[in-house]
């Protein structure tokens, strides 16, 4: 059987080169590692070797042709093709060899019924509640898990000693000991991959950033390690680690220290995103990223650490990745939420309510894997919806929510999808600024009334 | 006070851009290049303190001599057998890098990148270690994987990311990932493994198990912030970890001044952090076993981690993508004034009485053989090529633990609308 020889591609994004010149004829015998010809490109020049022995039998392009495309045929030999592909690609893949059909938008390319997502846990009646702030519910997330495992173990700037540049882990230093509550160099890039690496190596690191504000350099051990490693090694490899802190504005901290980076790390595959408001969400959403396989980042907001709210006395109190929460039932219009927007919505709605608006709240707690049934299902309900969000408009999962709305929610819509940010500017420090260039509840009000078409 | 500077008769600011000493078409002379004597290097022991061995970050640790005998306190005294392994393992290496190469060249695959005159670093550093030590690579390390056993026609099935691909048609040829042979899944983008391998070695002590890790990077990439992360927790936790430098001179196109070659030595970089530090002639096979083996004693006795800076020369091109004929000089791999390691150690094994021209030329006519029959074999699992080998839905797996329903239903649409177009 002859074997081809094809034009040869110095790298994968060359098309075409010159064939310079041949250093063989017809007829020469040829043995493995001969060169064979010299090609040209714009950038290089390489020379071609005979993989195997054998006889050339046909030039078919001369020397001296320019633009010849990359894969044409250009001489033959005789001899054995070792690495002929003889063997047929999978069936199901072969489709796309047959001629497309014309595909018309039908009923048929409609997107099927959304998979059902998990419940949160039934809260029997008669449950005692406790008061907790954000930061004791986090606290007491971590600390539980690390009682419940022992390979969970906390790192990060100023975790141990000094129990947390916003006191989160308090406690944790004294109960666990330095080992597993570990004081880092300054480097988040650096702690970013040790983490990783220890996730590797069967532990389960909690990591705090002070702020992610700071995370930025660690991005890359982020998204390009963590993110990745399952998908990358064939699901040989997992990388269970949770990456949390404060994120969003804060107050008074200026351009560097007050942003969300909720839609940067929402973008990425192979990321948990959880951006939760209350103390029993936070909680319970904790213990959740902690016990995932998968690796999380875990949005908090330094505004609401010390805020109280209940938080029911349950036994490992765990709840769903993936499910927002409906925070206020309504009718007339939906304002979805997350972080803390959802506290700002919860008073728009007080004040809708007063003016004969009833909104319903959506908190949407994880904002990746986004739960697009629960907004769906309440535009559905309501036909409005105003997405609220302390982050930036561009690119936000304000727009990710009209995305959703315009894709699937179409036909339930009675006017356009409205989305309620910050200003599309660094966050000043001038207080007058500050304040302005922030998200209110005055702000979303104006916008469900638009939406409502109420002066 | 800003007036008063020009009114000083001062000479202006200048700027030092580094300039490699050869270019294409120069003649090279690397009789600047001072190379230490073997054997002359004190081996401390393993429990000294880095402030006392500092010479031997700046020095050259050699063991095979100009009459290719090992000599000095570094020779790990290694019987035949072992220095026939590590010979026969470098070989089939060298073969399997040539051939795949030229695989590329005929568009088999679309990238492959050789280790030709570097495989010491990776044979001999690999065989010092334990198989259960935990390997984080860079992407020119696959000699770790013949030492350890991996099938060469499963590192073809990935090459040429056919159905047999045991990473799924998910990552670029040659980027392997084996969890059996403790060898992480080597990343492309540079040096982020260094600090992931402190963090597993962290790990492994916090455990309190017995494995230490072992990390390679480029000459290049220590320039590199995580380089530096890496180092300094290494240091202030006393990581079991080898930190590897492969020094090959050229990082594709920028010779090793850019990364700071002309002030000092990489080794130096761990004298800095408090980390003991060994620069060793890295085409010398024993030289890099015994470093190797040392670091490893060190960091598995709890005495803290080692920087080992290989100082070797990439004698082929970076990449498949690569032609460095635009930008050094051919003599340079003729002239490297450390040889090349398979023949440095053919030499010693012959002197030894135990090996023979006839037997390597021998040698090297199987590991083609051997190679050829694992492409054969990898070939019959489908070869580049139309690229159609990997199952459509394998392409929603592995992103998490559990395929969450945005994906499930995107994978659910994505079937629909392929039914539509191409209807079975």
């Amino acid at each position: 059987m002859a074997i081809e020889l094809k034009m040869p591609a110095l790298s994968p994004t060359m098309e075409e080169g010159t064939l310079a010149k041949w250093f063989v004829k017809e007829g020469d015998e040829v043995s493995s590692g001969d060169i064979l010809a010299e090609i040209e490109t714009d950038k290089a020049t390489m020379e071609f070797e005979a993989v195997d022995e054998g006889v050339i039998s046909k030039i078919l392009v001369a020397e001296g042709t320019d633009e010849v495309p990359v894969g044409t045929v250009i001489a033959e030999m005789t001899g054995e093709d070792e690495e002929s592909d003889s063997s047929p690609a999978p069936a199901r893949a072969d489709k796309p060899k047959a001629e497309p059909v014309a595909a018309p938008v039908t009923a048929e390319t409609a997107p099927p019924a959304p998979v059902s997502r998990a419940s949160d846990p039934a809260i029997p009646d008669g449950t005692a509640m406790t008061s907790l702030t954000v930061r004791e519910a986090l606290r007491d997330a971590m600390a539980e898990e690390m009682r419940k495992d022992e390979t969970v173990f906390v790192m990060g700037e100023e975790v141990a000693e000094y129990q947390g540049a916003y006191k989160v882990t308090q406690g944790l230093l004294d109960e666990f000991g330095a080992k597993r509550v570990i004081d880092t160099p300054i480097t988040e890039h650096g702690f970013a991959g040790i983490g990783a690496g220890a996730a590797m190596g069967g532990l389960k690191p909690v990591v705090e950033f002070m702020t992610f504000n700071f995370a930025m350099q660690a991005i890359d051990h982020i998204i390009n390690s963590a993110a990745k490693t399952n998908y990358m090694s064939g699901g040989q490899m997992r990388c269970p680690i949770v990456f949390r802190g404060p994120n969003g504005a804060a107050s008074r901290v200026g351009a560097q220290h007050s942003q969300n980076y909720g839609p940067w790390y929402a973008g990425v595959p192979g990321l948990i995103v959880i951006a939760p408001y209350d103390a029993a969400d936070a909680k319970g959403l904790l213990k959740a990223a902690i016990q995932s396989p998968d690796p999380v980042v875990f949005l908090e907001n330094e505004l609401i650490y010390g805020r109280s709210f209940d938080v029911p006395q349950i036994d490992d109190y765990t709840l769903p990745i993936g499910k927002a929460r409906i925070m206020r039932d309504g009718s007339d219009v939906t304002i979805v939420s997350y972080s803390i927007g959802v506290g700002l919505a919860l008073e728009a709605a007080d004040v809708l309510a007063d003016e004969g608006i009833d909104a319903e709240v959506i908190d949407l707690r994880t904002l990746r894997p986004l739960d697009s049934e629960t907004i769906l299902k309440s535009l559905a309900k309501t036909n409005r919806l105003v997405v609220a969000e302390e982050g930036w408009p561009t690119c936000s999962i304000s727009s990710e929510i009209i995305a959703l709305c315009m894709e699937q929610g179409f036909d339930d819509l009675d006017a356009p999808v409205l989305r309620v940010t910050n200003e599309d500017v660094p966050l000043p420090y001038a207080a007058n600024l500050e304040k302005a260039a922030l998200i209110d509840s005055a702000k979303i009000i104006e916008a469900v009334k638009k939406v409502c078409y109420v002066k | 006070m800003a007036n008063d500077i020009s009114n000083r008769n001062l000479s202006p600011l200048s700027l030092h851009v580094p300039e490699p000493k050869f270019r294409p078409g120069d003649a090279v002379d690397y009789s600047d290049v001072e190379i230490q004597k073997a054997g002359d290097q004190a081996r401390p022991d393993v429990s000294t303190k880095p402030a006392a061995m500092r010479d031997l970050a700046y020095d050259l640790i050699r063991v095979l001599d100009d009459d290719h005998k090992a000599v000095g306190p570094w020779d790990p005294k290694l019987d035949d057998d072992t220095l026939l392994k590590m010979l026969k393992t470098m070989a089939q290496l060298r073969a399997f890098d040539d051939r795949l190469h030229r695989q590329q060249r005929q568009g088999k695959t679309s990238f492959y990148m050789k280790s030709t005159g570097e495989e010491a670093t990776s044979v001999a550093a690999a065989m010092a270690l334990d198989a259960e030590d935990m390997c984080f690579p860079s992407y020119r390390q696959q000699g770790i994987l013949f030492v350890r056993g991996y099938p060469m026609v499963d590192m073809v099935n990935q090459i040429f990311s056919n159905k047999a691909d045991k990473l799924k048609g998910r990552q670029l040829p040659i980027m392997y990932s084996s969890t059996r042979l403790n060898f992480f899944t080597v990343s492309g983008n540079l040096t982020t493994q260094y600090p992931q391998a402190v963090g597993w070695a962290m790990a492994s002590a916090s455990k309190g198990d017995n494995r230490i890790a072992a990390v390679w990077c480029g000459e290049g990439s220590t320039a590199e912030g995580d380089f530096h992360a890496a180092l300094t927790f290494a240091a202030v936790y006393n990581a079991p970890v080898i930190m590897n430098i492969v020094n090959n001179q050229w990082a594709i196109s920028s010779f090793s001044g850019f990364a700071g070659a002309e002030r000092t030595t990489f080794a130096a970089r761990g004298v800095g952090y408090g980390i003991a530090a060994l620069r060793v002639d890295g085409n010398d096979p024993l030289a890099v076993y015994a470093a190797t083996q040392w670091a490893a004693e060190r960091a598995r006795t709890n005495q803290g981690p080692t920087v080992i800076e290989h100082f070797t020369y990439r004698a082929d091109a970076h990449s498949t993508s690569d032609d460095p004929t635009a930008y050094r000089s051919a003599q340079e791999r003729e002239e490297w004034p450390l040889g090349d390691p398979i023949m440095r150690l053919k030499r010693h094994l012959i002197t030894r009485g135990v090996w023979s021209v006839e037997q390597q030329e021998a040698l090297d006519v199987e590991c083609v053989e051997a190679v050829k029959v694992a492409v054969k074999e990898a070939a019959k699992n489908g070869i580049l090529g139309h690229g159609l080998h990997q199952p459509f839905e394998t392409m929603f797996q592995d992103v998490f633990e559990e395929m969450p329903w945005h994906l499930r239903e995107q994978a659910d649409q994505a079937d629909k609308e392929r039914d539509i177009k191409w209807p079975s």
